[in-house]
């Protein structure tokens, strides 16, 4: 398994070279082969993650090492996606390099073999989890584009850098992709906090028990609420809404990660080794 | 075979005196050697070009003519037997028929003979010797003097290779180099940085501050790359403004109406003789509320400047100034001169394979192909055919041989005769071309 897990690793450690090389020496040739190798060791994720969830009989997402390798796996297969549909390949550069650091840090991290739990067993638990991580990797794209946003920005107004001007696309693609992210990211994490609340109504007998994780989740929620809703109202666009990108995705990040290792919560299990 | 550097082409320099005095011939002016009040004055429009080709085709020195007039060149093409006569020709003619003095548009002219004319011609069609370098313009207008050229049967053989020719040497340009990727004007500049803030700029709205003729060289390239075609014009003396926006269809306004203006505009070019800002920050700040942060692209081409640099720091507002601009295009600038080293050496092929079938095109050379190609074809039958026969002798074989020789003679003969000399009037290459075609020879 651990070979498995080793090669797509590569597959992604190639994608990311593969993503810089195209970033650095804009010939297409780069984006295709990242692209392609990125999508095999997708593929060959997919099988992997797959292979665990019938081998062990429940979600794969009960220690550190699955966590990170299935929040890396639903990055990519967002990315993926949204390249697909959006065309817009330059993110490639941030993308596959960030499933390459979960995956690192999950190769890093010790695989803790964890007592089968019942709590894992039930459907709603997995729709509440996969819907929760497309919605994270949502959003992860949302800050890249959000990060591509504010140096295309400073290229154009500090009139210095022709570097990123000549790479990246239009601010106005950027804006209107983030923004995309942003709203399909909403979506789901309103739908698997609410799967979350029911699961919790099933289990615990109570839908919201005041639990740090809880409450950061609707922190986080809150937060792209905002940003969402000033979008619409006041017209926050271009640099207000890449900046509140990037806030709401380290709020994601902390909600995911500093919940588990800094404060206490019912999810600390499978997100603490 | 001279080296394109070699060249006669030096403004002014007598045509060329060698042995080899026809072929062709090119006199022209352009934005280097003339300035714009010149260049003015010269410009013929389709009417003119149509006489003069006839005019000069009467010369019986001048077989086969095309002018070339543009706002930044006049170009005039022949195929003459004389390199001498044809440039009195020419410049005589040019200066009767616009009334310039001949001294001064010999200054301003130059000549190119035989291979510097090719490559002058290559240079021009691949928009190596415009004004700013890799425009596309220039390939369109050179094709539509062509056309009419053809359609006044100006052109023969010789013209309708050389310009097939710099056709293919211009797109072969356009795509294996980077020369037209990269923009070199301010105008250009301004549309690639509006790209990058609009990602489409087809269906923004230009606002144009002033009517200088700056602003509007700016503002037509603009405006061509936006499909609303949706335009103001602000300026001092409002009748300016009405004509300038009536040339493009735009609706002018009055200065004082710019600052309710930029809640609806997207991308203003300025360009005023005012001593003072025309758009200051605190006019644009309350603007982008209403336009919901939608984002304002200022381009400010005036000395001094129209547009307060501080707006700049606004979200979501870009002030690009002449200098800024200028920024830009230096880059590129040097991005194209590596281009245009390779853009070059294609010329330069191109030039040699252009001249090769040239030189071929003289009587002893086809001659020459005609006998080889009979010889080839009569010694393979004769060696077939003396192999069937009885044993030869050696001298059975050499009178064969010496038959052989006086046939490929006879035959050659009266072609040669004919070749040599057509007749009076007539094109001598045509025929050439058409013998070699006949026959094969280029195979």
């Amino acid at each position: 398994m651990a070979t498995a897990f080793f090669i797509i690793v590569l597959f992604y450690l190639l994608s990311s070279a593969g993503y810089l090389i195209f970033l650095f020496a804009q010939k297409k040739i780069f984006h295709r082969l990242a692209y392609t190798v990125m999508m095999a060791g997708f593929l060959a994720h997919t099988g992997f993650i797959g292979y665990n969830f019938f081998s062990l009989d429940h979600i794969p997402v009960q220690n550190l090492h699955q966590t990170l390798s299935f929040a890396a796996w639903s990055f990519a297969g967002v990315y993926l996606f949204l390249k697909y549909k959006y065309r817009l390949n330059i993110l490639g550069a941030y993308a596959a390099p960030l499933v390459t650091a979960f995956m690192i840090a999950a190769f890093l991290v010790p695989t803790v073999a964890v007592v089968p739990s019942t709590l894992f067993k039930s459907l709603w638990l997995i729709i509440h989890v996969v819907i929760i991580f497309i919605a994270e990797a949502s959003l992860a794209m949302a800050c890249g584009t959000g990060i591509l946003y504010l140096i295309q920005e400073h290229a154009i107004k500090s009139k210095s850098n022709r570097f990123f001007l000549k790479r990246l696309p239009s601010l106005e693609l950027l804006d209107q992709t983030g923004y995309a992210f942003i709203v399909t990211g909403f979506t789901l994490l309103t739908i698997g906090l609410i799967t979350g609340f029911v699961y919790a109504q099933l289990v615990w007998g109570r839908f919201w028990s005041w639990d740090n994780k809880e409450i950061w989740s609707v922190i986080t929620w809150l937060i792209y609420a905002a940003l969402l809703h000033e979008r619409m109202v006041a017209g926050w666009r271009g640099r207000r809404a890449a900046i509140m990108a990037i806030i709401g995705f380290v709020a994601v990040l902390f909600t995911f990660f500093g919940v588990n290792f800094l404060l206490e919560g019912h999810h600390d299990k499978f997100t603490k080794w | 075979m001279t080296n394109l550097q070699n060249g006669n082409g030096e403004p002014g320099t007598p045509p060329g005196v060698g042995p080899n005095m026809s072929g062709i011939f090119l006199v022209g002016v352009n934005h280097k050697t003339a300035p714009v009040e010149l260049r003015e004055k010269l410009a013929f429009t389709d009417v003119q070009t149509q006489t003069a080709m006839e005019l000069l085709r009467q010369s019986s020195h001048i077989s086969e003519a095309m002018i070339i007039s543009t706002c930044n060149r006049v170009e005039v093409v022949l195929v003459t037997s004389d390199y001498g006569l044809a440039g009195n020709t020419v410049l005589s003619f040019i200066s009767k028929t616009k009334s310039i003095s001949p001294q001064r548009l010999k200054a301003a002219a130059y000549i190119y003979t035989g291979d510097a004319a090719v490559g002058h011609m290559f240079r021009v069609a691949s928009s190596l010797d415009s004004m700013m370098i890799g425009e596309p313009q220039i390939l369109g207008q050179i094709k539509t003097a062509y056309k009419t050229a053809v359609n006044h049967k100006s052109t023969g053989v010789i013209l309708n290779r050389l310009m097939h020719k710099a056709f293919s040497v211009a797109k072969r340009i356009r795509s294996e180099t980077g020369i037209g990727g990269h923009a070199v004007s301010i105008s250009y500049a301004a549309v690639e940085l509006a790209k990058k803030i609009f990602g489409s700029i087809d269906d923004k709205i230009v606002l144009l501050v002033g009517a200088g003729e700056m602003a509007e060289l700016a503002v037509e390239h603009l405006i061509v790359n936006t499909t609303s075609k949706n335009f103001f014009v602000a300026n001092r003396t409002f009748s300016v403004g009405v004509e300038l926006a009536g040339r493009f269809n735009g609706s002018a306004i009055r200065l004082e109406e710019i600052p309710d203006k930029l809640a609806h505009v997207d991308i203003i070019i300025s360009s005023t003789g005012s001593p003072d800002f025309v758009i200051t920050k605190n006019q644009v700040k309350p603007i982008m509320r209403k336009r919901k942060n939608r984002p304002l692209f200022f381009i400010d081409i005036a000395v001094p400047r129209d547009i307060d640099p501080d707006i700049n720091r606004i979200s979501n507002a870009y002030v690009y100034d002449i200098d800024d601009l200028q920024g830009v295009i230096h880059e590129n600038i040097e991005t194209r001169n590596r281009e245009s080293i390779k853009a070059e050496r294609i010329v330069d092929e191109a030039v040699i394979k252009f001249t090769d079938w040239y030189e071929n095109l003289e009587v002893v050379p086809t001659i020459i192909a005609l006998r080889k190609k009979l010889r080839v074809i009569i010694e393979a039958e004769l060696s077939k055919t003396m192999q069937t026969l009885q044993p030869l002798t050696p001298e059975d074989q050499h009178s064969f041989k010496k038959m052989a020789d006086a046939m490929i003679n006879k035959i050659l003969h009266d072609p040669t005769v004919f070749l040599k000399n057509p007749g009076p009037h007539r094109n001598k290459s045509v025929y050439l071309n058409f013998t070699r075609k006949l026959f094969n020879i280029d195979e």
